[in-house]
């Protein structure tokens, strides 16, 4: 069956030379890298964050740098009055988020457009179309309508490092907060950055200077700050007109493609020899560029992933341009999918060419808590009291169960099937209230992890103390942001960029709120769980239970692997209902993967098991 | 040709994202422009991983249009089939050998595909499929996490990059102490593909 393949039939030619300097100068760099370096070589002396896919990286790349101050903030929120403060106190400054992030900085970043910066404020919004890791697909470059700020949109690697250097210069120019918007596609892909900046030395120090009328937003001054708010954007709309950032590409005239961000980079592949008006600055839009490539064009397209902002401006602008008519408004672009809309739309000749055939359907490979995982022994108390495997419909169910934004999520579903709803961060707590308040006659149970509950669970949790709540709270404590890949937060003593860091005890923070019913158990002790858990239950008032477990894939040295001994084993399943991947089953035979076990720091399994044939590698065999 | 597409594949915490990286950083290093884009799902660990690696004198998409592949690597033969489809005809599908069900599979719920299933969907798109025992190579080895390196030494062969390049990259990717192994398993990879090949 093999075939001998010659080495080198691929890339005949190279076409850029370069020397060994050159090289040093290219790097290959995600979207995330890019943008940080980017705003380090601007000057930045602040940055704050929340991690959020697929946003994270930005903060963590740039708190790598010794001489800028980095901090993962509690929430959006806070990341972005810590960011406006050092704006106002004269340093130039980054906040990042992924957009629903700005959501919960909403508020904030609303304030910030109105009072104005001192030093350069720039907000990434990061986006996710196709909601690879969101529970929505929202786009974000409505936001900058609705603040009236400026908004870039890079379109690879390199102009996520160029567009810093204009975001903030744009900033301190206009006296505004810039948005730079990126997608899911931009911030992690990884591509060529040519390093053309170094880091450019902060000057000045840092200085605030009264000044009542910027700064103090009484609504009389408020509106003596609207005005200068939309003389700003005439005078943005008029610098977008000559922007180095928006750039015309001229092709054959038939056809005029106005795109920006990664589906410029689509557009680019599939309509090769279209002409381009390329917007790197997306609001406010540069209308006599616009009518005047519109005007020199046969045709007139555009290309945007999700909603039409770009179509619904120029249509508002009197353009004629068709977009959204064929390139669908929901989830990510890909080239095919822009190739086929190309030709349903007559925009390429022919018809769409045959494409590879369809293969049966595989068993899919959804994401899954990992072996070890502290999070997996509560869910299976959650979902065996609560009746889950065995209820014959839904209805059966004897909790309910409110959860929350984190890796936990993943315990809604089979064989787990132990949530019921998830929001937004912090919800469930809230949530949870919202249903017993309604007088649903099932016990309320709210799941939240410790980064979740500092980030905006405790405010629920106070209005439930207040309201007399009667839930019963479950905090999943596995010391770390785990989702987004490990971060520090408020509850791990450690800063973001590695220094020790005063820690926020989640125990006494819930008794100080006013909970009563407090108790800490340990994510593998079934047992513990299940009286805990119980107990809890029983209690007719409002209950904490804090479950603790480090997050297995942090903890350094694993055990001895657990194994099946199969003369024991009757292929009962029980194990498999705890959802964990290491435990696996070929034909009938049940058992464990040695390589994927973290062994007896977990041994959930072990006690679970109702023959005793789970045990220690070495004495199972 | 003047462009290489790769699809790198397989399941979570097998080191896809690391050993597309090293493609990506060996391209530059031979003078070429490069994007990659990773599809991860939401989870750190276990879902199912794409790598796209896109080569050539200048890229535009990161994403590689579905059935113009050069190349599909995958570390878990079901990835391997399930992302047949974006193989051009008459592509290279380097395979290995080794299974790890998902859970649906284990709970009974879906089945996993027989060898020979794979092998004809596979073979839908082209006839160089390379099925390699990598798994028991790197067992042998003595660190099965050096799998990643060991496909890289097997698709090394197929790319016009010097040897040298890809063990400056992985040497300078890896910690010291795992240096030494991860170059083993690549020149293993190496040895394997060129006992099929001549």
């Amino acid at each position: 069956m093999f075939v001998n393949v010659p080495r080198h039939f691929f890339l005949s030619g190279k076409l850029w030379y370069h020397t060994v300097s050159m090289t040093e100068r290219l790097k290959l760099l995600s979207g995330n890298e890019a943008l940080a370096l980017g705003a380090y070589h601007a000057g930045v002396k602040v940055a704050a964050a929340y991690p959020g896919t697929p946003s994270t990286e930005i903060l963590e790349s740039i708190a790598r740098f010794e001489d800028i101050y980095a901090e993962w903030s509690t929430n959006e929120k806070v990341a972005m009055e810590v960011a406006l403060g050092a704006s106002y106190a004269g340093v130039r400054t980054l906040v990042s988020m992924k957009q629903v992030g700005l959501n919960v900085a909403s508020d904030p970043f609303m304030a910030a457009s109105t009072t104005g910066v001192n030093a350069g404020l720039v907000v990434i919004s990061a986006d996710d179309p196709g909601a690879h890791s969101s529970q929505g697909e929202q786009d974000n470059r409505h936001y900058a309508r609705l603040a009236k700020v400026p908004m870039l949109e890079p379109s690879d690697s390199q102009e996520a490092y160029d567009f810093m250097a204009y975001a903030f210069d744009l900033s301190e120019r206009f006296d505004t907060p810039v948005l730079v918007r990126t997608t899911t596609r931009i911030s992690h892909s990884k591509s060529v950055v040519e390093i053309k900046r170094s880091r450019t030395v902060p000057t000045g120090t840092p200085d605030f200077h009264y000044n009542v009328q910027k700064y103090v937003m009484l609504p009389v001054h408020a509106r003596l700050r609207h005005p200068l708010m939309e003389e700003r954007l005439i005078k943005l709309a008029e610098y977008a007109e000559s922007t180095p950032l928006n750039q015309v590409i001229w092709g054959e005239p038939e056809l005029g493609v106005v795109t920006s961000g990664v589906a410029y980079q689509y557009a680019r592949e599939v309509f090769p020899q279209a002409s381009f008006l390329k917007l790197g600055m997306t609001y406010p839009l540069p209308q006599n560029l616009l009518r005047s490539f519109a005007s020199q064009v046969k045709r007139l397209i555009v290309i945007e992933e999700l909603d039409p902002f770009l179509q619904e401006n120029l249509q508002a602008m009197g353009i004629k341009a068709v977009g959204k008519e064929f390139i669908p408004r929901l989830g990510e672009l890909s080239p095919d999918i822009i190739e086929e809309a190309g030709h349903k739309a007559g925009w390429l000749a022919g018809a769409f060419p045959q494409q590879a055939p369809a293969i049966p359907e595989l068993p899919k490979r959804p994401p899954l808590l990992c072996p070890g995982c502290p999070h997996s022994g509560i869910f299976f108390v959650l979902s065996s009291l609560g009746r889950r495997a065995k209820a014959k419909t839904p209805d059966d169910y004897r909790l309910v169960i409110t959860g929350d934004i984190g890796c936990y999520t993943l315990g809604a579903y089979p064989p787990l099937l132990a949530m019921d709803t998830c929001a937004c961060m912090g919800a469930s707590i809230s949530q949870a209230l919202g249903m017993e308040k309604a007088g649903i006659n099932k016990k309320m149970v709210a799941v939240i992890g410790d980064s979740t509950f500092l980030h905006s669970g405790i405010t629920g949790l106070v209005d439930g103390v207040y309201n007399q709540g009667q839930i019963t709270l479950i905090i999943l404590d596995n010391g770390t942001t785990a989702m987004t890949g490990h971060q520090e937060h408020p509850g791990t003593g450690i800063s973001a960029q590695g220094k020790e860091a005063t820690k926020v005890e989640l125990e006494p923070l819930v008794r100080g709120i006013g909970v009563r019913d407090v108790s800490v158990v340990s994510a593998f002790d079934l047992k513990a769980l299940r009286s805990s858990l119980r107990s809890a239950l029983d209690n007719p008032e409002l209950s904490v239970v804090i479950v603790r477990g480090a997050c297995s894939v942090r903890v350094p040295k694993r055990g001895e692997p657990r194994a099946i001994a199969q003369e024991k084993c009757n292929q009962c399943g029980t194990c498999l209902l705890l959802g964990c991947s290491a435990i696996q089953r070929e034909g009938e035979q049940i058992y464990i993967e040695a390589a994927l076990c973290v062994g007896e720091g977990c041994a959930v399994c072990q006690q679970l098991c109702p023959r005793q044939a789970i045990g220690p590698q070495s004495q199972s065999r | 040709m003047e462009k290489l597409d790769l699809l790198v594949t397989g399941a979570g915490g097998q080191g896809i994202i690391l050993a597309s990286d090293i493609i990506g950083e060996v391209a530059i290093a031979s003078g070429y422009d490069v994007k990659k884009t990773d599809t991860i799902g939401m989870a750190q660990r276990g879902g199912s991983v794409l790598s796209n690696v896109r080569i050539a004198p200048k890229v535009w998409s990161p994403l590689i249009k579905r059935g113009a592949g050069d190349l599909l690597l995958a570390l878990e033969k079901l990835e391997g089939a399930r992302w047949a489809p974006y193989l051009r005809s008459g592509g290279i599908a380097i395979v290995n050998d080794h299974a790890l069900p998902p859970l649906s599979v284990s709970l009974g719920k879906s089945r996993y595909p027989s060898d020979e299933e794979i092998l004809n969907i596979l073979k839908q798109r082209t006839d160089q499929v390379y099925f390699i025992e990598g798994t028991r190579h790197v067992r042998e080895l003595g660190n099965i996490r050096t799998l990643n390196m060991f496909m890289l030494g097997c698709v090394s062969l197929f790319m016009p990059f010097e040897v040298e390049i890809w063990k400056d990259s992985i040497s300078r990717r890896l910690p010291p102490n795992l240096r030494e192994i991860n170059l083993a398993a690549f020149e293993r990879g190496r040895k394997e593909i060129q006992g099929v090949n001549f």
